[in-house]
């Protein structure tokens, strides 16, 4: 759905995006992560056609980018670095403006498709207040519907659950869920570790710049071949396992052995209670600090 | 889109307030002077206006003699100013290209939305100022002058309605391309920055610049390519017969602005990175 090859961006002497090959597969639920400042949003823009690339090539949907954008996008649903509009108009006013600008959205269908867009959202009974009254979390919910309405192949979104709370964003991860279900393929950036790790099923991690990691999130969260105990019996499963004990921290053992199960069974048999059991695996979080150095946005001052 | 800019365009309670303050200033004038009875001398003051002291059908042109030097063009630079630069600061210039709208058709589409806002203001103050000018100063016949009717030209013959009329229309067009010029000024600085205040403002500084040089003898040598040069060539139309020569001047220069400067916008607009 998504390629790009060797893709730079040079804004004067910085590089925001450095030599990335983005792959992302149709169906895929593809969630970028990085630090702030770390080429996400340039990357997006790139793909819609907004910024143009120093060097590298991009294809989306098969086609190359930007040369033939304007068959793309119109199957392309976007959320580019939170929602924007007219403030003085409705949010269904709005929709209406944007459907009408561009090609891909029938004239005919135009009210039932903006209805439909505002109902999946949350935003079925809105009125008819401007868009300047709205709270983040509905703009954020307004800008959804408008990437939603000529029902996309592709959803780029950036940031999309930006300002909502926690039930919100609950609610647009099922959504994203469905719509992924039914054959939309998403492509999402975020820094929320836990939006991504709850929703992609493939990860790409950037850091000033590169994209340091693109993998199955199955294959980054595979058991580490440790297990990790918690036993009130401490102690005397430490001098049991002898030598394959790596780490001790009061009733807590980290066990060097491929099987929980089979770990627990001879514990027990030996007569010693586990309160706690299970293959240690790494976090998303453990797996982008390792892969990332420091935020964009924090700067140290040289002594 | 173009339609979406119309759209837009009218539904921006700020045209109508533009249109409104347009409208005002003639009827302004309108009012003190018929209170008064009391008209500039000939050659002071804004054209035409001694001369709609006894009939307000001439009144229309005495109206654009006022809003054109300053109050329009001021409203035409915010306007196309605010074009590109403000859909930039708004954010809804990256939803627009990714609909997608191509970026030749979203210029394309504002020069039309701001073509109709001046064709409006124009209709609106030739409109107000006709039935301002009816009302207040009447529309008797000059008969102390021994006129036998009718409207009299800048030159002394008389003018039918029906001459008036296509005299007005013709002035309409060319305020129009004027302003075109104006537009295209703020257009490209729109494409240049994203703060549309400051589009505007630079537009206005180029305006202010020509009208300086305009009357400063040392800079005779650049006068006839300054944008303002023509701007009031119009009055001409109300001359019997028609004097052209400044008329067609003006069109052919403000047509050069407006290729010049529009190649320039479309230029820098279709390479540029939107980063807003």
């Amino acid at each position: 759905m998504i390629r790009t090859e060797a893709l730079t961006k040079r804004y004067g002497p910085i590089l925001a995006v450095d030599a990335v090959d983005l792959d992302v597969r149709e169906g895929d639920r593809y969630g970028l992560l990085g630090p702030n400042g770390s080429g996400k949003t340039t990357l997006v823009r790139m793909l819609l056609g907004l910024v143009f690339a120093t060097s590298g090539r991009i294809e989306v949907l098969g086609r190359p980018v930007p040369r033939r954008v304007h068959e793309v996008l119109p199957q392309v649903g976007a959320l580019v670095e939170g929602p924007a509009g007219y403030p003085h108009l409705s949010g269904r006013t709005n929709l209406r403006i944007f459907d009408a600008a561009g090609p891909g959205g029938s004239r005919r269908t135009r009210r039932r498709r903006v209805d439909e867009a505002l109902d999946r959202v949350g935003l079925g009974g809105i009125d008819r207040r401007p868009l300047k009254a709205y709270s983040l979390g509905m703009r954020q919910r307004l800008g959804l519907a408008g990437a939603l309405l000529r029902t996309p192949r592709l959803l780029v979104l950036d940031e999309p659950t930006n300002g909502l709370d926690p039930r919100g964003m609950r609610e647009i991860r099922d959504l994203l869920a469905e719509l992924n279900a039914a054959g939309t393929t998403v492509f999402l950036s975020s820094h929320l570790l836990a939006e991504v790790e709850q929703l992609g099923n493939r990860i790409g991690v950037m850091d000033r710049g590169r994209l340091v990691v693109q993998e199955e999130l199955a294959t980054l969260r595979a058991p580490t071949g440790r297990v990790l105990v918690r036993s009130p019996d401490a102690a005397r499963a430490a001098a049991l396992l002898d030598g394959r004990v790596e780490a001790r921290d009061g009733d807590a053992l980290t066990v060097r052995h491929d099987d929980p199960a089979g770990l627990n069974a001879l514990l027990v048999g030996e007569g010693l209670r586990v309160a706690e059991i299970s293959a240690q695996r790494r976090s998303l979080e453990q797996i982008v600090l390792a892969a990332t150095t420091t935020s964009a946005d924090r700067i140290e001052a040289v002594p | 889109m173009i339609r979406v800019e119309l759209v837009k365009l009218l539904r921006r309670p700020r045209t109508w307030v533009a249109v409104a303050l347009l409208c005002a200033l003639p009827v302004l004038v309108a009012a003190f002077v018929a209170v008064r009875h009391l008209a500039p001398a000939p050659g002071r003051g804004p054209a035409f206006l001694s001369a709609v002291l006894n009939n307000g059908s001439l009144y229309p042109a005495a109206a654009m003699a006022m809003v054109v030097p300053i109050f329009l063009p001021i409203a035409v630079a915010v306007l196309a100013g605010d074009a590109v630069a403000g859909e930039a600061t708004g954010g809804t210039l990256r939803y627009l290209l990714a609909r997608p709208v191509g970026r030749t058709r979203l210029l394309v589409a504002k020069l039309v939305a701001l073509t109709v806002f001046v064709l409006l203001a124009l209709a609106a103050v030739v409109g107000t100022s006709y039935v301002a000018g009816v009302l207040m100063l009447g529309t008797q016949p000059p008969a102390a002058l021994g006129e036998p009717g009718g409207v009299t030209s800048l030159s002394g013959p008389p003018l039918t309605s029906t001459q008036l009329t296509l005299r007005v229309l013709g002035t309409v067009a060319f305020i129009t391309v004027s302003m075109l010029g104006v537009a295209a000024i703020a257009l490209f600085l729109s494409t240049l920055t994203d703060s549309a205040l400051g589009a505007a403002f630079g537009a206005l500084a180029v305006l202010v610049t020509s009208d300086v040089l305009l009357t400063l003898d040392a800079a005779s040598a650049v006068q006839p390519y300054l944008p303002t040069r023509y701007w009031l060539a119009w009055v001409d139309f109300f001359r019997d017969p028609i004097f052209w020569r400044d008329i067609e001047h003006g069109l052919l220069l403000q047509a050069c602005y407006l290729g010049l400067l529009l190649g320039a916008a479309w230029a820098n607009f279709m390479t540029r990175d939107v980063t807003s």
